[in-house]
């Protein structure tokens, strides 16, 4: 159908099946990290958890209720982030919000955020950037909290 | 009732012409803000290019131009809301600063810690948040009327809540988030039968529908002019004269006094004592036409048309199995229809519909209380007004059928049951909720 070029674009396949997935979805309990964030434009809610084990993100979920570009994200966070050590976790969000918020090029993405690409057509709505850069800006809190 | 000549009106709306993502617009975002005719917007560079001035201020031409445009608004906007006296409407930034007066300038003076402030689930966070603040500095007890899962108010609770003596008895008189229509009169007799002050949030009935101050009897009433085809910037609170006299000022500065020394002031008399520093005396002028314009439409007809248009949207959605918030009953409802798909969040539709060139509000419309009683986080809404028309109805459908196969929703069947086996990266997905 005509102009579902653009719909494809925005939900890349790729996304749907992250967003579908349940994979990491969820709560680590107990953990080492846990963070909640909201976005104001839509209300909706997100926790973080995490357990971290010698200086590594050993296991990361997320629970709450999501659009489809949210929730993707945060899937896709999660798998990136699993296994990092915490300054390389750090590094990895910061090079995803590059990405959404400064237009960064997907060449520069590192080998471990290559499913992220799949939001790049997201930053043609500035709106629903929040949507993909909620789950990583409140693990980043979870890790500021963590530290102190 | 003469039916409207939307192909006319519609020529009147500059911004209807204009594509959208290559689309046409069709715009059902109305409850949230309405587009501007022409007269509206030339009567705000007539202005500036031709008489703008500081109002009340100076003895020269312009001044006294542009206070006589800026009061001839308050004029007509008295015989449009059937207000006895122009000065009794004060014109401030928004509907939300209209509430904030009131709780400031007249619940801060005349409340006392343990006194209940009544008011409904289905109430704007406008109507909530300020009370909360005073609840928070005075010690007011604050009440809810449940709303049903229909969305309605039940009539016998809200006897049953204002036999416990609520001051202040503040509600909706139509619901922005799913568009039900409330017995307002019936309301606000319950409430003065019950000693109760009466303060009702009509942004969304008075650009809709006829309203009569004088025979609605509330004491507080307030709404907003750019839902009303008015500028942005131009809010309204009308309140019954002894009351406003009663109060003190909400800010202080220029214009809202009488007299100052260094020791103290005395105020200026009504509207102005509410209306401290320079108005927004441009965008007051443009509010003029914009009622004028209502009025030559007619309300009575503005509503039928909106109401049929909202209906046959209603059918459509549910045709195709999709939840549609409110009552049932099609006179219980407005020109808002507040709907969601199952298991597509309200954000996703948006940007479908979007596409599409229709534009809809999605999320909680600032009603996060109303939205958790009746369990969901969000809808996807579309509000219709005098200039939309048959062919809006139809992007809408299409915009519903292309959102319903992209996302593969399958209302009718058991939930995930129709969810196509997984691809590749998702790393082992499960159970799918499209």
């Amino acid at each position: 159908m005509e102009g579902d070029a653009e719909l494809q674009d925005l939900y890349r396949e790729v996304l749907l099946d992250y967003f579908r997935s349940t994979t990491r979805k969820g709560k680590c309990d107990p953990a080492d990290l846990r963070a909640h964030g909201i976005n104001p434009v839509c209300g909706d809610e997100l926790e973080i958890t995490a357990e971290l084990k010698d200086g590594k993100v050993s296991k990361l979920r997320y629970a709450g209720h999501g659009c489809v570009i949210s929730q993707a994200s945060a899937a896709m966070m999660a798998e990136a982030l699993e296994g990092a050590d915490i300054p390389k976790a750090k590094a990895l969000v910061a090079a995803f919000k590059t990405l959404m918020l400064e237009n960064g090029a997907l060449s520069a993405l590192p080998p471990e955020l290559e499913q992220l690409a799949s939001l790049e057509g997201v930053r043609k709505f500035p709106l629903r950037v929040k949507c993909a850069t909620l789950g990583w800006n409140t693990v980043m809190q979870g890790f500021e909290a963590a530290k102190s | 009732m003469i039916p409207l000549d939307v192909k006319k009106l519609r020529e009147d709306f500059p911004i209807l012409k204009r594509l959208v993502r290559g689309k046409p617009l069709a715009y059902l975002d109305n409850a949230a803000t309405t587009q501007k005719p022409r007269v509206v917007i030339q009567s705000l560079v007539d202005f500036y290019e031709k008489h703008n001035a500081n109002v009340h201020r100076g003895v020269h031409t312009l001044s006294e131009e542009s206070t006589n445009m800026a009061e001839a608004t308050r004029t007509k906007l008295a015989a449009f809301v059937g207000a006895s006296k122009p000065e009794t409407l004060i014109f401030t930034r928004n509907a939300t600063e209209s509430i904030n007066l009131v709780a400031h300038a007249w619940a801060r003076k005349f409340l006392k810690a343990g006194d209940i402030v009544l008011s409904t689930e289905m109430e704007h966070h406008s109507n909530i948040v300020p009370w909360q603040l005073l609840a928070a500095e005075r010690g007011i007890v604050l009440k809810f009327v449940p709303v049903e899962p229909d969305g309605t108010l039940d009539l016998e609770k809200v006897k049953r809540l204002l036999s416990e003596g609520p001051k202040l008895f503040t509600f909706t008189a139509l619901s922005n988030a799913i568009g039900t229509v409330n017995p307002v009169l019936e309301l606000i007799k319950l409430g003065k039968a019950a000693n109760a002050t009466i303060h009702v949030d009509a942004c969304q009935w008075a650009p809709h529908r006829p309203m009569d101050l004088k025979t609605w009897g509330a004491d507080f009433v307030s709404f907003s002019a750019h839902k009303m085809l008015g500028p942005t910037g131009i809010g309204v609170l009308w309140g019954r004269e002894e009351l406003l006299e009663a109060m003190d000022p909400f800010l202080g500065g220029g214009d809202m006094i009488s007299r100052v020394t260094l020791q103290k002031s005395t105020w200026n008399a009504l509207p102005y004592k509410f209306e401290a520093g320079t108005p927004n005396f441009a965008d007051q002028v443009a509010f003029g036409p914009a009622l004028d314009y209502l009025s030559s439409v007619g309300l009575d007809a503005i509503n039928a048309h909106e109401h049929a248009l909202a209906e046959k949207t209603r059918a459509i959605l549910e045709a195709e199995g999709m939840k549609v918030l409110g009552p049932a009953d099609s006179a219980k409802r407005s020109g808002v229809v507040s709907f969601n798909v199952p298991g597509l969040h309200p954000h996703d539709v948006g940007t479908a519909f979007d596409l599409e060139g229709v534009a809809v509000r999605v999320g909680h419309h600032c009603c996060q209380p109303l939205m958790n009683k009746l369990q969901c986080g969000g809808t996807a809404r579309a509000s219709f007004y005098l200039y939309n028309d048959e062919s809006d109805v139809e992007a809408f459908a299409r915009a519903l059928k292309r959102t319903l196969e992209f996302f593969k929703v399958k209302p009718t069947a058991p939930k995930g049951a129709e969810v196509p086996p997984p691809k590749s990266g998702g790393g082992g997905p499960k159970a799918g909720v499209l």
